[in-house]
């Protein structure tokens, strides 16, 4: 930072971040483990094999997911990237980027429209002669469920390494007529396998504190996770105690496992290409092309056809009845408060840590604390990952239990939860934008003596509106498909879009659920649309797409 | 004649793993190249002159004023970088107007004070064009033209013409030349073109390892014997 008094400013602001976020996850984080000791005592639910068998299953359902998105990742990303050009390879890339902003409760809804007992593949096998249904509660469910998040996650991020190798590679390897398998062995292979550690570990990580889905598709106490139990323990059966236990289990696991992650290093960035950019020859062979073909074509079936089902059953819904009910428009309103006060408050935050962090680096070289500072920035967004939004609702649960009316808070403790959930993410849009954009205009800035409003209308904000829309949007779609705090703090009094559903798919109102499922999804999916048009709007237009909601 | 002295005052500055030290005076109204090895710190000498730098020891005057602890802004500095001269998203003429103030606002007579500079850098007429539309040469002049407009007694220039072809960086100098010669700014080149240095320059300044070796007339400053790592900088 160029200009010394709004550096310390910047700094300092870091500092005051940095200290809130340790005292609303110390908080909990402290709470638990005091609740944990006082109690272990009386009836030590320690040795309880309940918790032994949900801490079991919770690594085995992560493993397997873990397993069978990365393994079947690797071959769809070779089949994606040895095939340039077909028809639709564009929006296949895009739909692998869907689950991003998707809230979990759609897909799982879509899911067993496909998978489920009246589903379309049980049809399918019934017409065929089988007589024994697939059932898609427990654990297939759960696989099937967290492969259709994690498949793409992981084709993904192996695209991108495929992408980074260079041209020259692949002509050689035309030149010297390596076959199919060479290639592998000598060039694809060798680039994915330095990443495979990374991206099993970050989804193993995501598998483990998956909730909703597990909440939703598990089948009772033999296929729970501890992510849902800590949940029936607060909410159904009013163990505080055994949720703290559970909740003391998870932070020790998702500490080792944080510990693990970075022995086995950072998981890659994301590449902005659509994959196009190397020159491939394609490989001629019958048996690869069937094989290739159909391979994305299975996966793209997979992917596409939850979404499918949603919608027709979304739009065969009775929606005008739905939306005469004025629970819903209570929902919708609340959801979207909820959505853009977490969305403002993940922001904020992360756009004071990105500057504080900027501001520290010229700093760093020659002052520790200054060094210190900028790491401590980039744990603290673990620390966000360490804590998951159920442990931490959970903690500050605890902490309030018998003191204050927890429900009245729910809408704080809510919006708190979800715009520290959604700050990793919010960091890793905003940082990379903010570091390129001082790169640029930092200098010049200063040069010119542009400063305050002036800097701010004429260099700032024209130079971050994409980054920052994108921002906005992804932490509102996150909140609003945020089923997690709301399962904790949720009532009568407080109901969001997706805890309306759960409500609704609790008693059986399936139509319902899918109209609602629909009308979520379309939230969602506009703030989505609204984002990556921004780029093309002009520099001072306000969002448009909340007024249309609240109209 | 706008021009005032620069002097770098026993100017320390420290780094982890480097450790620079600059001792030179560029005099009023005079053109001085800097040439030296990558990474001797060519450009870090140009960014303490500018206060894009703090030095960790020693001063940094400006005619008669000590301007070590001045923010860029403060200082009577135009400085030219070799890339992003320009906000990307702005136009031309509003880049150009951030010279005369860096406000949001005009004032009437902006519009024909920005014509003229862009007239005497050959663009007649780019007012609206965006950065992005012109070549990279063209984007230079537009940074020269405000840094002409702005009249400030010390011109800077770190590298700019670098990714420019042969004739269009003799146009180039010659037009840097002209506006020179008409302002009197004391101006100060980084340049990896050692014979073009030293047919553009009065002053040569040879930097090395992060120290300011020699100093001299441009005028066979490059066949000097007595100047320590210039043969090897040169390739003799």
């Amino acid at each position: 930072m160029v200009n010394r008094r709004q550096g310390s400013a910047a700094i300092a602001a870091g500092i005051f971040v940095l200290a809130a976020m340790a005292v609303v996850i110390g908080a909990a984080v402290v709470a638990l483990f005091f609740e944990a000791a006082g109690s272990s005592a009386q009836t030590s639910p320690f040795y309880d094999s309940y918790i032994w068998r949900v801490a079991r299953f919770t690594l085995l359902q992560a493993s397997l997911s873990t397993a069978i998105s990365v393994g079947l990742g690797i071959p769809l990303a070779r089949a994606i990237a040895r095939r340039q050009h077909f028809v639709g390879r564009t929006w296949l890339i895009r739909l692998l980027a869907v689950p991003i902003g998707l809230p979990p409760i759609i897909a799982a809804l879509g899911l067993i429209e496909i998978w489920g007992r009246q589903g379309l593949v049980n049809s399918g096998l019934l017409w065929l002669g089988l007589a024994e249904p697939v059932s898609i509660y427990g654990l297939p469910g759960i696989l099937l469920a967290h492969v259709f998040f994690n498949l793409p996650l992981a084709t993904r991020l192996f695209l991108t390494q495929l992408d980074r190798v260079p041209s020259e590679f692949w002509r050689n390897a035309d030149q010297l007529g390596l076959g199919a398998s060479a290639v592998f062995r000598l060039i694809e292979w060798p680039f994915m396998r330095s990443h495979i550690a990374a991206i099993a570990g970050l989804i193993f990580m995501l598998c483990v504190t998956s909730f909703t889905l597990v909440l939703l598709l598990g089948g009772g106490p033999a296929a729970t996770t501890i992510e849902v139990a800590i949940y029936q323990a607060l909410r159904f059966d009013f163990d505080p105690p055994r949720a703290v236990t559970l909740a003391v289990l998870q932070l020790i696991l998702t500490s080792l496992l944080l510990g693990l992650l970075a022995l086995l290093g950072k998981a890659p960035e994301e590449g902005a290409t659509l994959g196009q950019s190397t020159y491939r020859h394609p490989d001629r062979h019958l048996g690869s092309r069937v094989s290739d073909f159909g391979l994305i074509a299975l996966a793209a079936l997979f992917f596409v056809s939850p979404l499918v089902s949603i919608t027709i059953s979304g739009l065969s819904a009775d929606l005008p009845r739905l939306l005469q009910e004025p629970i819903v428009w209570r929902a919708i309103a609340t959801s979207l408060a909820i959505a853009l006060c977490a969305a403002g408050l993940a922001v904020s935050l992360a756009l004071i840590l990105v500057r504080a962090r900027h501001a520290a680096q010229p700093l760093a070289a020659t002052r520790l604390w200054a060094r210190l500072l900028r790491t401590t920035t980039t744990a603290s967004t673990s620390l966000v990952l360490l804590v998951p939004p159920i442990v931490l609702g959970a903690g500050w649960f605890v902490l309030l239990r018998g003191r204050v009316d927890v429900f009245a808070l729910a809408p704080v403790l809510v919006i708190v939860i979800n715009g520290l959930m959604a700050l990793p993410f919010i960091m890793r849009v905003l940082e990379p934008a903010h570091t390129t954009h001082m790169a640029r205009t930092e200098r010049l800035s200063a040069a010119l003596g542009l400063t305050g409003r002036h800097r701010f209308v004429l260099v700032d904000w024209p130079g971050m509106k994409r980054a920052f829309s994108l921002a906005v949007a992804f932490a509102m779609a996150l909140s609003l498909g945020d089923l997690g705090a709301i399962a904790l703090f949720g009532s009568q009094d407080v109901i969001t879009l997706p805890y309306l559903l759960l409500q609704r798919m609790g008693s059986y109102r399936t139509d319902d659920a899918a109209g609602l499922a629909f009308l979520l999804g379309l939230v969602c999916l506009a703030l989505m649309v609204f984002a990556s048009r921004e780029t093309a709007r002009p520099a001072n237009e306000t969002m448009p797409l909340t007024r249309r909601h609240s109209a | 004649m706008i021009g005032e002295q620069v002097v770098l005052d026993n100017v320390g500055f420290d780094r982890p793993g480097s450790s620079m030290f600059f001792d030179a005076t560029f005099d009023s109204g005079t053109i001085t190249a800097i040439i030296g090895p990558s990474g001797a710190g060519k450009s870090t000498l140009l960014n303490l002159v500018a206060g894009f730098e703090t030095p960790t020891s020693g001063r940094v005057r400006i005619g008669d004023r000590d301007v070590t602890g001045l923010s860029p802004a403060e200082r009577p500095v135009s400085m030219v970088f070799q890339d992003n001269n320009l906000f990307t998203h702005l136009t031309v003429e509003t880049n150009i107007a951030l010279g005369i103030r860096p406000r949001i606002s005009r004032q009437p007579g902006d519009r024909e004070t920005i014509s003229e500079a862009l007239e005497r850098v050959g663009l007649t007429g780019f007012e609206k064009r965006l950065p992005g539309e012109l070549s990279g040469g063209e984007r230079q002049r537009v940074a020269i033209a405000r840094a002409w407009l702005r009249r400030k007694p010390v011109l800077l220039l770190d590298e700019p013409f670098a990714a420019l072809g042969p004739k269009l960086r003799r146009d180039m100098l010659h037009l840097i030349r002209t506006l020179q010669a008409e302002t009197g700014m004391t101006t100060v080149l980084v340049t990896h073109q050692p014979d073009e240095a030293a047919g553009f320059a009065e002053k040569i300044v040879f930097i090395d390892a992060g120290k300011t070796i020699a100093h001299g007339p441009a005028q066979q400053f490059l066949s000097r014997t007595d100047v320590p790592g210039l043969a090897e900088y040169l390739g003799r």
